[in-house]
């Protein structure tokens, strides 16, 4: 068994270590990573608003014209990921890809293509949501818990 | 014309600047994809509670309810109103009200693109 | 008997093994880098018209075999033992192929570091005269190991600075008593080295520490330098990992010179979508089983020192926080 001296002495190596590495390894280019997420995350969220202006026009309330301008940006987003766009969409824009709900529409639309080689069932089924899954979880964690405080609070 | 232009204008900005701190927060604080878009639908929820997201979606139309920040405002929003209305079922009921769209949709549509097209590297 | 093991941890083989035949079969995004020459098969589709990219990695694995033994002229019932290995879980393409091969089997993980690892068991067995022929296997492919320890395909991830690309292909060795020009004359297998490093995108640094270890045990229990050697190659620390290996032995008094060169930067030098380098069991296999073995052949490299690197973490352990420990694999060749 380890004994605490050995431990600790693994625990400077590692340290000493971790400042050697991280004085090679190269930073994320922080500055074009960022302008790029903005300009691809604007411009989805200006189609966004290209579909919900075409809504409205059609005689919809704001309101109204929501739901189905998202469901609009989903279709957008499964499609792309079906003809293998998106992920270098991804690729190319980090978070102005991930973000918008186009994003979303991706992580579920690349989980069932692939996964589907596993069974419908089992595979393409079960994984759907392997990685929207969290959104939705936490989301309706946080959402509801803020209705409740909000409703509890002011009726 | 020039009011519609605008709109555009600021859906970009608002939109854009959204997904830049997105990015910020992957390269800079190092969060894992999944984890920053989790606290994106939830902060989105919060504002929610504050009124704040509502002000922001008056503001910025599509730039605010595109982001995965809007999806957690409409679990909140949707969630609040039902509440308002049905009580303690409408809690839960509200959750998917304005959500629900957009779930369902993909769902479908996900698993239609999964039974035609194939992963390409 | 004569002592076969010298120093700490390096065997010495009595009779030094040859290398009979080596086959590599490469996929696409391979065939556009720079080592596309040295492979025997360069194959245009990475499905390989397979329906799973589980079934086509068989397929590269099963290829390069039997390139293997076409080469050597020799059929699958005369080899003792194949030894093989891959990224997936339960090493299922070695397992899969083996069946199909019908040769006693020897599944081996070693992760990235695989190729040398099953070479230094083949070479093993046939000096001690526990096979006559042994062929040592190793694969890896792109989309399985993206599905199996990252995410879908058609996924929008961002590469990091420091992500590597898995490389897609197979390599095959078969060794024996006689027949060769090129023998393994010693074998330095490592030890598991962890240095705390927690981000599956950094498997370059991740692994350097346990390349230079064993880089450094089998130089002093050969009581060699560096220029001993024509090439020093390691697997696929990628550029980032090659950098922090020549300052981890150059801190260690033992600076490798230009004879250094990594497999994952060789292999997609040049080639754009491929972060710092290649990864995968495929990689240091095709380095070493196409470009190392031909150069050797033709006498243009006659001492090599393969240093296959790997990383021993699974999906699960990276979500529950572990970091990733590491071993690398050392096998010299000599002509």
């Amino acid at each position: 068994m380890a004994n605490p001296g050995i431990r600790k002495h693994k625990a400077d190596d590692r340290a000493k270590y971790q400042k050697l590495a991280s004085s090679i390894v190269p930073r994320p280019p922080l500055a074009r990573n960022t302008a790029v997420a903005f300009v691809v995350g604007g411009l989805t969220c200006m189609v966004g608003q290209a579909v919900m202006n075409a809504f409205i026009a059609s005689g919809m309330t704001a309101d109204e014209a929501v739901g189905p301008t998202l469901a609009v940006m989903i279709l957008i987003g499964v499609v792309l990921t079906g003809l293998s766009i998106y992920h270098h969409i991804g690729e190319f824009a980090g978070a102005g890809a991930a973000v918008p709900i186009t994003g979303f529409a991706n992580t579920m639309a690349a989980a069932a293509m692939d996964f589907k080689r596993e069974g419908y069932v089992l595979g393409m089924g079960a994984k759907m949501f392997i990685i929207a899954g969290p959104v939705l979880v936490y989301g309706i964690l946080a959402g509801v818990t803020v209705a409740l405080i909000k409703w509890l609070s002011r009726g | 014309m020039g009011g519609e232009r605008l709109d555009y204008v600021i859906a970009f900005l608002v939109g854009g600047a959204i997904c830049a701190i997105g990015q910020v927060l992957l390269d800079l604080a190092k969060i894992p994809p999944a984890h920053m878009l989790v606290l994106f639908v939830v902060v989105g929820a919060v504002l929610s509670g504050f009124g704040v997201y509502d002000r922001l979606v008056e503001f910025a139309g599509a730039g605010a309810l595109v982001p995965v920040s809007g999806f957690g405002h409409s679990i909140s929003r949707g969630s609040l109103l039902e509440a308002r209305r049905l009580g303690v079922i409408g809690l839960f009921t509200g959750a998917f009200e304005l959500t629900g769209l957009g779930v369902a949709t993909a769902v479908f549509f996900s698993a239609l693109i999964a039974l035609v097209a194939n992963p390409k590297a | 008997m004569a002592n076969r093991r010298i120093g700490k941890s390096t065997m010495r083989f009595a009779t030094p093994p040859v290398i009979v035949s080596a086959g590599t079969v490469a996929g696409p995004m391979e065939g556009r880098g720079p080592m596309a020459q040295w492979f025997d098969e360069v194959v245009p589709d990475d499905m390989f018209g397979e329906r799973t990219a589980e079934k086509a990695e068989r397929r590269f694995m099963g290829d390069a075999v039997r390139i293997v033994l076409k080469q050597a002229a020799v059929q699958p019932g005369q080899v003792d033992y194949f030894i093989a290995g891959d990224l997936l879980n339960q090493i299922v393409t070695a397992s899969f192929v083996a069946e199909d091969l019908g040769m006693p089997f020897i599944g081996v993980y070693g992760a990235c570091s695989t190729s040398v690892q099953s070479l230094t068991l083949a070479s093993a067995l046939v000096d001690a005269g526990f096979a006559n022929l042994a062929l040592a296997a190793t694969s890896s492919h792109y989309q399985t190991a993206e599905r199996q320890f990252r995410y879908p395909i058609e996924l929008n991830i961002q590469r990091k600075s420091t992500s590597q690309y898995t490389a897609t292909g197979a390599g095959a060795v078969l060794v024996g008593q006689s027949g060769g020009k090129v023998r393994v004359t010693e074998a330095t297998l490592g030890r598991v080295i962890d240095m705390g490093v927690k981000d599956p995108n950094q498997m370059g640094p991740a692994m350097a520490p346990a390349a230079a270890d064993t880089i450094f045990n089998h130089l002093a229990d050969t009581g060699r330098d560096p220029g001993f050697y024509d090439v020093i190659i390691t697997g696929d620390l990628g550029s980032v990992g090659s950098e922090i290996l020549l300052e981890l032995m150059q801190r260690r008094g033992v600076p490798l010179g230009g004879n250094h060169a990594d497999g994952g930067v060789m292999l997609f030098d040049g080639v754009r979508g491929t972060g710092v380098g290649g990864s995968g069991c495929a990689c240091s296999a095709l380095i070493m089983e196409g470009f190392v073995w031909k150069r050797m052949c033709s006498g243009e490299i006659r001492r090599a020192l393969i240093v296959a690197t790997g990383a021993l973490l699974s999906t699960l352990t990276w979500q529950q926080g572990e970091s990733v420990p590491c071993i690398a694999n050392a096998v010299a060749l000599q002509v």
